[in-house]
């Protein structure tokens, strides 16, 4: 059977890259981007609300899926604590010549230490590589989902979603 | 001591709501609850709800249970803990337990909002200790905060399966796989997306053959399941875990409304035998209302829509809103019950809510 | 193992330490808490056993809708320990086959 989110619980290739949560790569070579990994139609909107930029639009039934409004979105990420399915991040792929910032959300205890060096997992728990923490922010809006700004090698920007130490 | 006009059975957030939206109209209303604490299911439910953010979407379960009991309490609801119910007679009057003694109350209207009961999954070595429901689980680590073990397998890939499993790597448990009968996973993508970037893999078309210990599970063997759900041999896999949570679906909790002689209709979709309401959410035994998973197997935003339905029908037929206000409040919340049951996911309990529907008009 | 910390419900809140002796063992529990839960955390998984085969059972649906966790608290038997707090001084045994109530209690 084919894989898909529904079979596997992994988001890849064409599912992925073909959901309206998804900027241009066009997009994504000019600077810090949100990624919204929401394919599956489900009653859903808080991540409207959560964009101050208005660059998350869903239209009137809230089973549509978000659609990344590119030009508007600042990449500051504060649309990724407050999804319900831990689906959104930052991606910024200008970061510097060889490395990308990626913002995940990370709700484990213990939170990574700045500055460490991290295990950088990708959407099947597989180590992928190594991944620096940068920022660990968790200020009261977050309401307990810690986001975590880690600086990744620019190629697995996409691939990297969780971390391990 | 006024009276009691609406007496709600069950403080899970359907009757809670229920409780709140009458109370708010004037009607005086008593919630029982057998437990030491209300807010049933809620206060395990420590993840964010989808939803609309109208109506909460985006808050933690905990929270949206304790704004309620605050509500509650605002609103002047009697909330009656340690308190059983054990039957339902005409009056209505409810016979009620509590601290070793038995008695019976009066009131004006009744609604049962007991909820569900997890379904069990039997097998070789079930029985053992360790084996336990998915929700038995959440209730160990999130309100007693006490790990029931370290290695988990997970059976059943909907909602709650996910959901406990991903609570289970939070509270420091290792979930050592989940497996799913069908080939497919049940419950939402991104709930299974956050199990497998942590490395927990999910087989699915596979199910649990047996529980392996002696005192304790000590192992588990999975196998693998064909279109027709028959075991495939020499597929088995031996899994090393000391717990295994089975997370095989919710059946409503419907005796109260059995013993009452409420009318019944069996809806798979909705996790069997659920008794047969209106749109007000009254039953087919006038004064006798219902809501939440007890009319079936959802979630907790529309057993709070569902509540806030009965409680306004209450008023109404109390005396407490004119018509037209209780349409307008209605109105307003089953055009959210429509806005939740849409999409691949809510498709099913929609249709079968038209079958209940469809039951009813039948009369 | 009790969960200490916890990264959405916090730091554990250090609950007053009652003893309770649990068959003829003194065990640490926190007020409040069913002794199911306290049984668990001190790694006693099997409550009672069966008549027939003496199988050992223990915690199943944890809100006292099974009677998997039934044990004789303080003399009596078929105690739902899930959702029976523990109290300084309970006496809890495991139960072995059908409950026995003592003549004359």
């Amino acid at each position: 059977m084919k894989s898909t989110l529904k079979t596997t619980g992994i988001l890849r290739g064409k599912e992925l890259l073909s959901c309206p949560g998804m900027p241009t790569k066009k997009r994504m070579k000019q600077g810090p981007v949100a990624i919204i990994e929401c394919v599956q139609e489900i009653p859903c909107d808080p991540c409207v609300d959560s964009c101050r930029q208005g660059a998350i639009t869903m239209g009137e039934d809230i089973t549509q899926l978000p659609r990344l409004m590119e030009d508007k979105c600042t990449g500051c990420g504060t649309c990724v604590p407050g999804c319900p399915g831990q689906a959104i991040f930052v991606v910024d792929l200008n970061y510097s010549k060889q490395k990308a910032l990626l913002m995940i959300p990370y709700e484990f205890l213990p939170l990574p230490k700045l500055d460490s060096k991290v295990k950088a997992l990708d959407r099947e728990g597989k180590v992928v590589g190594e991944a620096k923490v940068l920022k660990v922010s968790n200020s009261k809006r977050n309401d307990r989902t810690p986001v975590v700004s880690l600086l990744v090698p620019k190629e697995l920007a996409m691939e990297i979603r969780n971390i391990r130490f | 001591m006024r009276e009691i006009e609406l007496g709600v059975v069950g403080g899970g957030p359907a009757g809670l709501s229920a409780a709140i939206e009458a109370a708010k109209c004037g009607v005086k209303v008593a919630v029982f609850d057998e437990n030491e604490r209300p807010g049933g299911q809620l206060f395990k439910q420590i993840h964010k709800f989808f939803g609309s953010r109208e109506h909460g979407a985006g808050i933690r379960g905990i929270d949206v249970g304790a704004q309620m009991l605050e509500d509650a309490e605002k609103h002047g609801v009697e909330v009656r803990l340690n308190t059983a119910v054990w039957g339902i007679f005409d009056g209505p009057k409810l016979g009620i337990s509590s601290n070793q003694r038995v008695s019976r109350v009066s009131m004006k209207k009744v609604l049962l909002a007991t909820g569900a009961n997890e379904n069990a999954l039997a097998f070789p070595g079930w029985t053992l200790p360790g084996v336990m429901g998915g929700g038995a689980a959440q209730t160990m680590i999130n309100i007693h905060r006490v790990l029931p073990g370290k290695r988990i397998l997970t059976v059943g890939s909907g909602n709650v399966g996910l959901i406990v499993s991903y609570q289970l790597l939070q509270a420091g448990a290792e979930v050592v796989g989940l497996v799913e009968a069908l080939p497919y996973i049940s419950g939402y993508g991104v709930h299974a997306s956050k199990l497998r970037k942590c490395g927990v893999p999910i087989y699915t078309s596979h199910t649990v053959k047996e529980a392996i210990g002696k005192e304790r599970v000590e192992r588990a063997v999975i196998v693998k399941v064909d279109e027709n759900f028959n075991p495939k041999p020499r597929t088995e896999k031996r899994l090393t875990v000391d717990t295994i949570c089975l997370a095989v679906g919710l059946t409503p909790m419907a005796e109260l409304a059995w013993l009452a002689g409420c009318e019944f209709v069996y809806v798979p979709e909705l996790g069997g035998h659920v008794p047969v309401h209106d749109d007000d959410m009254e039953t087919t035994l006038k004064g006798v209302y219902i809501a939440g998973d007890l009319t079936g197997i959802e979630e907790a935003h529309t057993a709070i829509e569902e509540g806030r339905v009965a409680g306004i029908s209450v008023a109404e037929a109390l005396g407490y809103l004119t018509r037209e206000k209780a349409l307008e409040l209605k109105q307003k919340a089953w055009g959210h019950l429509d806005a939740l049951r849409k999409g691949p996911f809510g498709q099913k309990r929609a249709e079968g809510k038209v079958k209940i529907k469809q039951r009813r008009g039948d009369k | 193992m009790r969960i200490k910390d916890h990264p959405i419900l916090g730091p554990r809140a250090k609950g007053r330490k009652v003893f309770i002796e649990v068959d003829g063992r003194k065990i640490e529990a926190e007020e409040h808490e069913p002794i199911a839960a306290a049984l668990t955390a001190a790694g006693i998984f099997v409550f009672h056993r069966t008549k027939k085969n003496s199988s050992p059972r223990g915690l199943f649906c944890a809100i006292g809708r099974c009677s998997d966790c039934f044990m004789i608290v303080d003399g009596i038997p078929n105690t739902r320990t899930c959702v029976t707090p523990v109290r300084e001084g309970m006496k809890v045994e495991t139960q072995h086959g059908l409950g026995q109530w003592k003549v004359g209690s």
